[in-house]
């Protein structure tokens, strides 16, 4: 491991000859702007060293032979961190590949719902087979969630989508929803993959392989609902405990959780005004190009201009169209998902703090000696190593968390910034197109107008008059 | 020459013709006038400033109003220079006056609009009130194009109180009513009454009539979805902006993504603030639409009088042949028509042929005058029609150069718009891209930096 650490290294202050022994796709070259972030990459590098240790507590399997999926942080090369925008390791390296297809509508005696089709393909040992398919409703999506975070109650375990739509009619089986939904558990399912640690979940992989009634009697097994139930109301009373003796990079966590949860919020909610907004300028536009052909029916010199600019308004409808989609299929979907993200975090560090709780109130106890001081003394001992565990996988998995949020963001704002370049690209060459019927000049003689005087065009060739 | 055709306009109703001669000291230099059909090849004018003034109604009511600067200059052969030869203040009820004076006595041109009295077609941001300084702003521009228009007319160009218009201030209202131009206007009811009673209409001025509804109709609708889509373009451009301020607030817990956040955050707001001149730049367009909805207007009005003129015609030639009839019973003694005459014969008892002698003399001369005004109507009515379709004629080609240039100079700035904006989003690129740069991304930047 060690020979390997300092060869990444070395290959991560030089210059990209891909991330893993020359593999990663987009070609060698260097590229501008990168001084930055190589100057990133040697502290994340550092923090490498410095968490040696910690790696060995969460990744459970010992044959790694990736410098990438090693790191639970980030590639390690520039090259792979353009890949990093999409996927978060290198597609080469995966060997976990889930999709979410195919929705179904079950009708029973009882209640109607929707399985959707989950396809695995794996060349992993540990499974039984290199391709399996099942079906899955969104109870069982809960349920893994849910084993998840009883396993790992302090790794940041991905959203699901909600159980119903906040605002608009309960519409489960409208399409919109469906596909929405699906998308957002195929999202689901390959966080899980992609994160080092849960992606060797005993119950994941169940969840990916197992029959219906498999699934179902496994289900069974496990802490009961009573006491589970107990856990609950023990972690509620105790988690105020843990609060008061938070750590100081935890206080900070906290902070910024709080701050980013605002935020995130806040550009949700913009972001859904202005799809809401561009749905109605698009709904005014289409009218607008219409009127124009109608008004060309009684003129007859004019029909030539007032259709092409008709059709070009037409054109400039369906660019917006297209950006507005471009809007609902990344930019929103992108942000709604670290609004749940948001909501998710918070719950981690309840439970941090109550994992904290737990041991402090162990202390008190021994301090007040309320009971048996050996028998405490030995829990004592237990919890505060589950104390620092809880810790250090939080720690490291907020890193790793962070890294994919500013990737993420970015990525979907790139993507809103790129649709909206095409939208303006096609209006150019849309109204560019407005220069066909007029061949005998005018085109020309507007060009050169600024287009923005105040003067009407036809005083422009008065004699004497100032422009 | 810009501005209409060469036309030939005899037979101008008879409308105080400004002469050269007798205007006074400050018009030497427009001598040449009466000659040229066109002023402005010879003198510049320009609505140059607005002023808000208060002053007191005729019922001595305080009243705020805005007064408009009107300079004239004129245009020296040799080098070009102009020279300021008047200056004077004017406010909108001027201009109605004196547009009011133009229909009347020349109802055979279709006379330029004035631009509208209250703001329609409004969309939210602007305000429907008449001091709001772009509103007057706009009214200033469209007041001085009406005087352009005015000017640059074959016939009405030559009319003294448009002359007195730009040179008298003082008493120049007087100078207006005292042509006693009210007394000339037809009634709007009697010009309904036309409309419903005409026999023989002509049908040019019919179709004429017929595509005036319809440029109405069509430039007001389109004048609206133009607004209300001016409205929703508003709102997204506004809405982007609260991204400012929130990317601003979040830049503060970000490390290596602050400085993107807050460049991002600042492009946004730029963004948000383009909006205001790109919409008031398409205000200037709508502007140029509304002169031609308000032209629709001025042709409808020509086209009534032709109405009138023909209904005119039509009464009288009715009349005479009435009288034609009555004589000719009275001559013969056959009575097929009624007549009072008739009827109190029939009662009171036959007339005495030197009565009925007298009677015919009388009618005899009716019909006589009536022959003549009905040639006379007949004249007028073909000397208006052809003036009228001269005039038409010359408008029509005016409107299509007109309107095939405003319809491409807003595509020009549609596309000029976005390559201003699009640029923007071309900088805020590597703003989000940051230090995770994307190869193909920036490929892909560059094809289309060629468009910006």
């Amino acid at each position: 491991m060690e020979g390997e650490r300092r060869a990444s290294q070395a290959r991560s202050s030089g210059l990209p000859k891909g991330g893993a022994d020359g593999e990663s796709p987009g070609g060698g070259a260097p590229f501008a702007g990168s001084s930055g972030s190589s100057a990133l990459l040697q502290s994340e590098v550092l923090d490498l060293d410095e968490d040696e240790d910690d790696l060995e507590v969460f990744s459970k399997d010992a044959s790694l032979m990736d410098i990438n999926s090693f790191s639970p942080m980030m590639p390690t090369s520039p090259l792979s961190m353009i890949n990093q925008i999409k996927f978060e390791d290198e597609p080469d390296l995966k060997d976990l590949f889930i999709t979410v297809d195919e929705p179904e509508s079950h009708v029973t005696t009882i209640e109607t719902f929707i399985t959707y089709r989950i396809i695995t393909k794996t060349s992993r040992g540990e499974f039984d087979s290199s391709e399996f398919e099942v079906r899955r409703r969104y109870q069982d999506f809960l349920w893994l969630k849910g084993k998840l975070e009883e396993a790992h109650p302090t790794l940041i375990i991905p959203p699901l989508p909600e159980k119903f739509i906040v605002k608009g009619m309960v519409e489960r089986f409208n399409d919109d929803f469906i596909e929405t939904r699906r998308k957002a558990l195929h999202k689901f399912l390959n966080r899980i993959a992609d994160h080092p640690t849960l992606t060797f979940n005993e119950d994941f992989k169940v969840f990916l392989t197992a029959q219906a009634w498999e699934l179902s009697s496994h289900k069974k097994q496990g802490p009961g609902l009573l006491s589970r139930m107990g856990q609950t109301v023990r972690a509620v009373a105790s988690s105020m405990r843990g609060v008061r003796n938070r750590p100081e990079e935890f206080m900070e966590m906290n902070n910024f959780i709080e701050t980013f949860s605002q935020k995130i919020n806040l550009v949700d909610k913009i972001s859904q005004r202005i799809y809401k907004e561009e749905r109605e300028y698009f709904d005014e536009m289409k009218e607008y190009g219409p009127i124009h052909v109608l008004w060309s029916a009684s003129e007859e010199d004019l029909v030539d201009t007032l259709k092409s600019v008709a059709s070009c308004i037409d054109q400039c409808c369906k660019a917006t169209e297209k950006r507005m989609s471009g809007l609902s299929e990344a930019l929103l979907p992108a942000v709604h998902e670290y609004v749940l993200y948001s909501e998710i975090l918070m719950g981690v560090m309840k439970r941090r703090d109550q994992i904290q709780a737990e041991l402090d109130s162990k202390v008190e106890a021994l301090a007040y000696k309320k009971a048996d001081t050996d028998l405490l003394t030995e829990e004592i001992g237990k919890l505060e190593d589950k104390v620092e565990c809880a810790n250090n996988a939080l720690k490291a998995d907020w890193e790793r968390w962070k890294q994919n949020m500013q990737n993420d963001i970015k990525s979907a704002f790139t993507d809103m910034a790129e649709e909206n370049i095409h939208y303006y690209e096609q209006v150019i060459v849309h109204c560019g197109g407005m220069r066909r019927p007029c061949q005998d000049g005018c085109w020309q003689a507007s060009v050169s107008y600024s287009g923005m005087a105040s003067k009407p065009t036809w005083q422009r060739s008065l004699p004497g008059n100032r422009l | 020459q810009r501005a209409g055709s060469e036309v030939e306009h005899p037979g101008l109703e008879p409308a105080p013709i400004w002469d050269g001669g007798t205007a006074g000291g400050s018009l030497t230099g427009y001598t040449t006038m009466t000659e040229n059909n066109f002023l402005l090849k010879k003198i510049e004018i320009s609505v140059s400033e607005a002023e808000k003034r208060t002053g007191r109604t005729a019922m001595n009511m305080q009243e705020t109003y805005t007064a408009y600067l009107i300079e004239t200059r004129s245009v020296e052969h040799a080098d070009g220079q102009s020279v300021l030869t008047d200056a004077l203040w004017r406010r909108y009820s001027e201009f109605e006056l004196l547009r009011n004076y133009l229909l009347v006595y020349y109802p055979h041109v279709v006379v330029p609009p004035l631009p509208e009295k209250r703001a329609e077609f409004v969309w939210h941001k602007l305000s429907a009130d008449n001091m709001d300084p772009d509103f007057v702003e706009r009214r200033r521009i469209g007041l001085e194009n009406f005087l352009l228009r005015v000017a640059s007319h074959p016939v009405l160009c030559r009319d003294k109180i448009f002359y007195l218009f730009l040179t008298q201030e003082g008493n120049w209202k007087e100078t207006v009513n005292e042509t006693g131009f009210q007394l000339k206007a037809d009634s709007r009811l009697k010009a309904l009454n036309a409309t419903f009673r005409v026999k023989n209409p002509d049908k040019r001025f019919t179709e004429l009539k017929h595509y005036s509804d319809e440029l109405q109709s069509v430039i007001s609708h389109l004048l609206r979805v133009r607004a209300r889509v001016a409205d929703r373009l508003y709102g997204v451009y506004k809405v982007h902006g609260n991204y400012g301020r929130v990317f601003s607030e979040w830049s503060a817990i970000e490390k290596e993504m602050g400085d993107g956040l807050q460049s991002a955050g600042h492009h946004m707001d730029v963004y948000a603030a383009s909006i205001d001149d790109i919409l008031e730049d398409e205000e200037h367009y709508a502007d140029q639409l509304k002169e031609y909805l308000f032209y629709a207007e001025a042709l409808r009005a020509v086209c009534r009088k032709h109405e009138l003129m023909q209904y005119d015609l039509e009464m009288a030639a009715q009349d005479l042949a009435s009288k034609k009839q009555q004589c000719e019973e009275l001559a013969t003694g056959t009575v097929r028509t009624f007549s009072l005459k008739g009827m109190t014969t029939k009662l009171f008892g036959q007339e005495t042929p030197e009565q009925r002698e007298a009677r015919i003399k009388v009618l005899e001369e009716q019909i006589k005058e009536g022959e003549q005004q009905l040639k006379s109507k007949n004249l007028e009515g073909r000397e208006f029609v052809k003036n009228a379709w001269a005039d038409i004629e010359r408008f029509k080609e005016q409107k299509n150069r007109d309107l095939k240039e405003a319809l491409i100079s807003y595509a020009v700035m549609q596309i000029s718009m976005c390559k201003k904006v699009g640029g923007w989003y071309l900088t805020l690129l590597p703003v989000c891209l940051d230090s995770c740069s994307c190869f193909s991304l920036l490929l892909g930047c560059i094809g289309i930096c060629s468009h910006f």
